[in-house]
């Protein structure tokens, strides 16, 4: 209900938080916030980018956000209203609004469409995502060597593709160190809930796990681990100041140079969602290699980890695939002989498994 | 295990104090449903105080100030104008929602120490107890302390008789002299420090950082907590608890890797309320004992 309402204000006051430029005819972007940027993780990571972009195009381009939006079919109403406002590229920026911004598409074939860590693409709808999974890891090799009790404890949002990639790779990370150690994973069921997270980090805890790591998007774990003396990682923006003894480090989302990118595409008619039936060609995932996903510095780790931790990261710079056999999920069935390897088709069609290391099962 | 359970009574501690709150409001006939807007204005405020000046414990002060200050507007209109309560809670859920967040814009990316834990000498040394009892910060007392006097005050006080009267029969108090007005102001305005607390309790203790809409939902959970709690004070304490309880629970069942599907495990709270208000509601009489018979009604002093 809340939220209903909250949309509802932001979306009447949409027009009033456009930046405006004074040049004739800029080119307009919107852009879509599942929460506020004042999150400090998510959508903050896209607040900042959007300010690049200003920045990039100074008084070419003329960007409009709508904050707090829900998932799910609500969301619809937002995206049309942003293209009935004649915004030209339109950036959704969560998994959920990947129906909805399918359905608005259709209706605006002359807008384009960028839907964030989504699957589903049509002749105007492009998908951008990062490669969350890389930095993840890095995560789990320096929690692999960190880690005293071998118990980790991983707080995850929603068990979709994105997330599950993320827990087996830090799991492959973790049991390339330590084939002892493992992971225990708390699904709160939100992206944003600072006090769950602070609840589900101080069960882990107490559960006994020494690391933790999360995919939510609040600094509410790494406070509790910080308070408790354990250590974590922070999520999608630096989260130092909040945590300046546990933090090790935190797998930071550089959104900046896609947006700019895709703009470029769009005012020099390069734009396009690719060939073939699903449109995958014109997409964007990339990661470390290409800075979109930019780890910060590796602290409050003994030498021998931090170097592990660049070697780990410099090995994924250069080509490394970490989703490469042998390896079997948690049941002990063999996924991957040695020799095989995931393709990028393989980690959104073919992962409905955790690997070995990780406890428990994937809900639903 | 002595870790869960402190983590149970300090995820209640928020919604003790705005369930308490909110009940005395309610016992003097007004339903405010702006509960969520005053916990994050009391949040926002209690954060902006202690960064500013260093010290959490004048923090709590702000985060009581402005909770009672936000339900003095819902009273303005609710009371003043006569407005309809359902309507005006909304919008004043609305409003705290955005209101805060305004005022907490330049605050985001802030961390602080927080309220310190006081360790009461010698209790807090007994094992296993002396954890769970005597070393906590003060609001997790004070939590305790204000259960006691509202359940004291509306029991066996003056006070607490002219609420009940209020809220049950407004032209009765009336006509035997009562401000009515007055009095519901006074609730509300106490229901709004209470939730100001509430509020407090999550950047001075539990996630020391502001964070727009961090309160995420609590303000609801407490309203349910009311009903729950058949407008009884100690019953608010348990149901608090129960409720805190069963959510650490279903957290520390995914970690020690249950099987059971954590939707259906974050289930549980919620079901384990509708429950309680299916087997309180079969006996009517038991549950309705103590539910302000002008809960909700507008009071004309002409009429």
């Amino acid at each position: 209900m809340k939220k209903f309402f909250t949309t509802m204000v932001a979306g009447a006051f949409a027009a009033v938080s456009g930046i405006s430029a004074a040049v004739a005819d800029p080119v307009k972007v919107g852009f879509v916030y599942l929460t506020n940027p004042g999150d400090h993780g998510w959508t903050y990571a896209h607040e900042v980018a959007r300010l690049d972009v200003n920045k990039h195009f100074g008084d070419k381009v003329e960007t409009t956000y709508v904050e707090n939006v829900p998932e799910g079919p609500d969301a619809a109403r937002v995206i049309r209203e942003l293209a009935r406002q004649g915004n030209e590229i339109i950036f959704t920026t969560s998994f959920g609004y990947m129906d909805p911004t399918l359905k608005v598409s259709k209706e605006f074939p002359d807008v384009k469409f960028e839907h964030i860590t989504g699957y589903k693409r049509s002749g105007n709808m492009a998908t951008g995502n990062i490669r969350f999974y890389e930095g993840r890891y890095v995560q789990g090799v320096v929690a692999g060597m960190m880690t005293k009790s071998n118990k980790i404890g991983y707080l995850a949002s929603f068990p979709i593709p994105e997330v599950i990639q993320g827990i087996n790779a830090f799991a492959l990370g973790m049991r390339s160190v330590n084939p002892d150690a493992e992971m225990s994973i708390i699904w709160v069921n939100s992206w944003y809930d600072p006090v769950k997270e602070a609840d589900a980090a101080k069960v882990h805890i107490a559960e006994g796990a020494d690391i933790l790591a999360q995919h939510t998007d609040s600094p509410a774990m790494l406070q509790t681990a910080e308070k408790a003396g354990v250590h974590g990682f922070g999520q999608s923006s630096d989260m130092k100041a909040f945590a300046p003894k546990a933090q090790l480090f935190s797998s930071v989302n550089n959104w900046a140079p896609y947006y700019i990118s895709k703009i470029e595409q769009l005012m020099d008619g390069s734009w396009s969602t690719g060939d073939g039936p699903d449109h995958w060609a014109g997409n964007t995932w990339l990661g470390m290699a290409d800075d979109y996903l930019v780890l910060t510095e590796f602290e409050n780790m003994p030498a021998d980890v931090k170097a592990a931790a660049e070697a780990a990261e410099g090995k994924i710079k250069g080509g490394f695939n970490i989703f490469t056999g042998p390896y079997s999920d948690n049941q002990g069935t063999v996924i991957l002989k040695a020799g095989e390897a995931y393709h990028d088709g393989n980690l959104w069609n073919d992962m409905n498994y955790y690997v070995e290391g990780v406890n428990g099962k994937i809900p639903g | 295990m002595e870790q869960l359970i402190l983590t149970v009574i300090l995820t209640s501690v928020p919604l003790i104090f705005a369930a308490s709150g909110e009940l005395i409001a309610e016992r003097s006939g007004v339903l405010n449903l702006g509960v969520e807007g005053m916990m994050l204005m009391g949040a926002v405020s209690a954060f902006a105080i202690a960064m500013g000046t260093g010290s959490p414990i004048l923090g709590m002060f702000a985060g009581a100030f402005a909770g009672a200050l936000t339900a003095g507007i819902f009273a303005f209109f609710a009371l003043g104008l006569a407005t309809n309560q359902v309507a005006t809670g909304l919008a004043l859920t609305i409003f705290g929602t955005g209101l805060s967040g305004l005022i907490g814009a330049p605050l985001v990316g802030h961390a602080i120490d927080g309220l310190p834990q006081i360790h009461i000498p010698l209790l807090a040394d007994i094992p296993i107890l002396g954890m769970l009892l005597f070393q906590h910060d003060i609001m997790v007392y004070l939590a305790v302390i204000m259960v006691g006097l509202c359940a004291w005050v509306l029991n066996a006080t003056r006070v607490g008789l002219i609420i009940r009267a209020v809220g049950d029969n407004h032209d009765s108090a009336h006509a035997l002299g009562y401000s009515v007005l007055g009095v519901r102001l006074l609730a509300v305005m106490f229901g709004g420090m209470m939730a100001g607390l509430g509020g407090a309790y999550l950047p001075l203790v539990l996630t020391p950082h502001w964070a727009e809409g961090m309160t995420a939902g609590r303000g609801w959970i407490a309203l349910a907590l009311v009903v729950f709690a058949s407008w009884r004070p100690w019953r608010v304490l348990g149901g608090a608890l129960v409720f805190g309880g069963i959510t650490i629970m279903q957290l520390a069942g995914q970690a020690r890797g249950w099987t059971i599907p954590s939707q259906f495990l974050s289930m549980l709270p919620y079901l384990a309320t509708i429950i309680v208000l299916v087997l309180i509601a079969r006996n009517r009489e038991f549950a309705l004992a103590n539910s302000p018979a002008c809960l909700g009604r507008i009071f004309h002093a002409g009429k």
